[in-house]
């Protein structure tokens, strides 16, 4: 179990805000955090490490990290961490890359084994693809068998099908180590495949805690499906008008009347929902 | 030909040998703790640090004579009860030429722990490497270009100063007599035809030791991949 009440007065780009967490979290669960850029994610992260100072309390299966007396140093807390970039240490091999946290050879084979990195184990990071130097990356934050994983938008930097493929390492290596593990992530496909549960933080509050069904799936109601998008043009053809919306990496069109376009604006975030008919899959 | 005196050259290297040594060991801690530090005295360090870029060699000179002479606290000290003479031999060289080569074996060397990246380094704290391992480890492997830099131009500067060294030295032969002083004197008694060979080697030395360094620096930005 991991109990965290901490609080940390945080200057965004929006002026001050005030980060406030409270959180338990039962072992082995895998906890996704989401929400806008400059909600204080990667600062509630570096927190939980012990890069940032912050006040309040951390306990993790009864070993206090943090509280109004001490806060432990990131060296004696048993995390692995993943970041956005890799960080891999450039003078040392993939394997060494391994050792260099822990000795243990055993470990470190069987993790590059699991990740199919066996054959890069000699290479230098920077003869690497990204997917692979963050699979290294990944493999090296599990080798001092860390109590919690955090991960900072691991994959952000990685194309789609990459992305496809560290997912499944990132749920091979969960499920068999069972680390607790949180993840910074905006994706939802990644959240709905990696994460029990999701949080969603907006200007340093926790505003939505659930399971990740519950908080990605934006229908409600009566509507049979509902896609979140922005608006990104409302033309005028003949009496009616058309509302070209982007979702995703796709854009569609949707018939407004008069009165609907002018109650929109372009650039305005809005879900696209049917409720008349039952959309097929082809 | 046969009157060229090499012992000039090889008291210019013997003292720059000596100083770099010294000043890497002396710049490796306090160039690592301003690339970290967040402290409100790190403009004033590095404004200490640098200080000799700007100053004219004379004051130097004249500040390291001053507090360094018999008449003064640490020159009497030293010399009662050591021993030892601290100006106008080779210690004193030495010593001032410390002072004076230290902004350029620092700033090389902490440019270079600035520029590393900064998760790389948490990444080994996290995997519970002390600061001290992950400065051993991780730290001075990833700027080697930075220390080639450092050590080359901390050399070849001690090599080529000339104001400190007369001041502080003089020109004694076998003992404080560097090359640059030597050039001088040859020019002051007219020989230029020895200032000439003297100066052709100096140029020659000084072209090839930077020569080597940029091209050192490139070769090893195409090896690690960066552009």
């Amino acid at each position: 179990m991991i109990n965290i009440d901490i609080s940390k007065k945080l200057q965004g780009s929006n002026g001050d805000m005030q980060l406030n967490v409270k959180l338990n979290i039962d072992d082995g669960t895998f906890l996704a955090i989401s929400g806008k850029s400059g909600s204080g994610k990667t600062t509630l992260l570096r927190i939980l490490a012990g890069l940032e100072d912050s006040n309040g309390s951390l306990h993790v299966e009864n070993k206090t990290w943090l509280n109004s007396k001490k806060s432990l140093a990131p060296q004696e807390r048993d995390i692995g961490f993943v970041f956005q970039d890799y960080a891999l240490f450039s003078n040392m091999s993939v394997e060494d890359n391994l050792l260099f946290v822990n000795k243990d050879k055993n470990l470190a084979k069987e993790l590059l084994e699991l990740t199919q990195l066996s054959q890069l184990s000699k290479r230098l990071p920077n003869t690497l693809s990204g997917g692979q130097q963050q699979r290294v990356a990944l493999c090296r934050a599990f080798m001092n068998r860390p109590k919690l994983l955090l991960m900072d938008e691991p994959l952000s930097a990685l194309d789609p099908a990459m992305r496809a493929k560290l997912q499944n390492d990132i749920l091979t290596l969960h499920k068999k180590y069972k680390t607790t593990t949180i993840m910074v992530s905006h994706d939802p496909s990644e959240i709905y495949k990696l994460a029990s549960r999701v949080i969603v933080l907006e200007n340093g509050e926790i505003i939505q805690d659930g399971d990740a069904k519950d908080i990605l799936l934006k229908t409600k109601g009566s509507q049979k499906f509902s896609l979140r998008g922005e608006i990104i043009d409302i033309l005028k053809a003949d009496i009616i008008f058309v509302a070209v919306v982007a979702i995703g990496q796709q854009i569609v069109e949707v018939v407004l009347d008069d009165e609907e376009a002018s109650s929109f604006k372009v650039g305005q975030v809005v879900d696209v929902g049917t409720k008349a008919f039952a959309p097929s899959l082809y | 030909m046969s009157d060229l005196d090499f012992t000039p050259f090889l008291l210019s290297f013997k003292l720059a040998s000596i100083v770099t040594v010294i000043l890497f060991v002396i710049a490796i801690p306090i160039s690592w703790w301003l690339s970290q530090t967040k402290s409100k005295a790190k403009p004033f360090i590095e404004a200490v640090v640098s200080l000799p870029i700007v100053l004219p060699p004379s004051v130097i000179g004249f500040y390291i004579l001053y507090a360094l002479s018999y008449n003064s606290i640490i020159g009497s000290f030293f010399e009662d009860t050591f021993n030892v003479k601290l100006v106008f031999n080779f210690t004193g060289l030495v010593i001032a030429s410390c002072f004076y080569s230290f902004p350029f074996m620092v700033q090389p060397l902490q440019g270079g722990f600035e520029s590393l990246n900064k998760n790389m380094l948490e990444a080994s704290y996290v995997a519970g490497k002390s600061k001290l391992q992950t400065l051993l480890h991780v730290a001075i492997p990833n700027i080697k270009p930075a220390i080639i830099t450092a050590i080359i131009i901390t050399f070849a500067h001690t090599v080529g100063e000339f104001g400190v060294v007369l001041m502080v030295g003089g020109s004694i032969p076998d003992e404080t007599k560097v090359a640059s002083v030597a050039i001088y004197e040859m020019v002051e008694i007219m020989d230029y035809s020895m200032a000439h060979i003297y100066s052709a080697i100096m140029l020659t030395l000084s072209f090839i030791v930077l020569l080597g360094v940029y091209i050192f620096n490139q070769k090893h930005k195409k090896r690690i991949g960066i552009s």
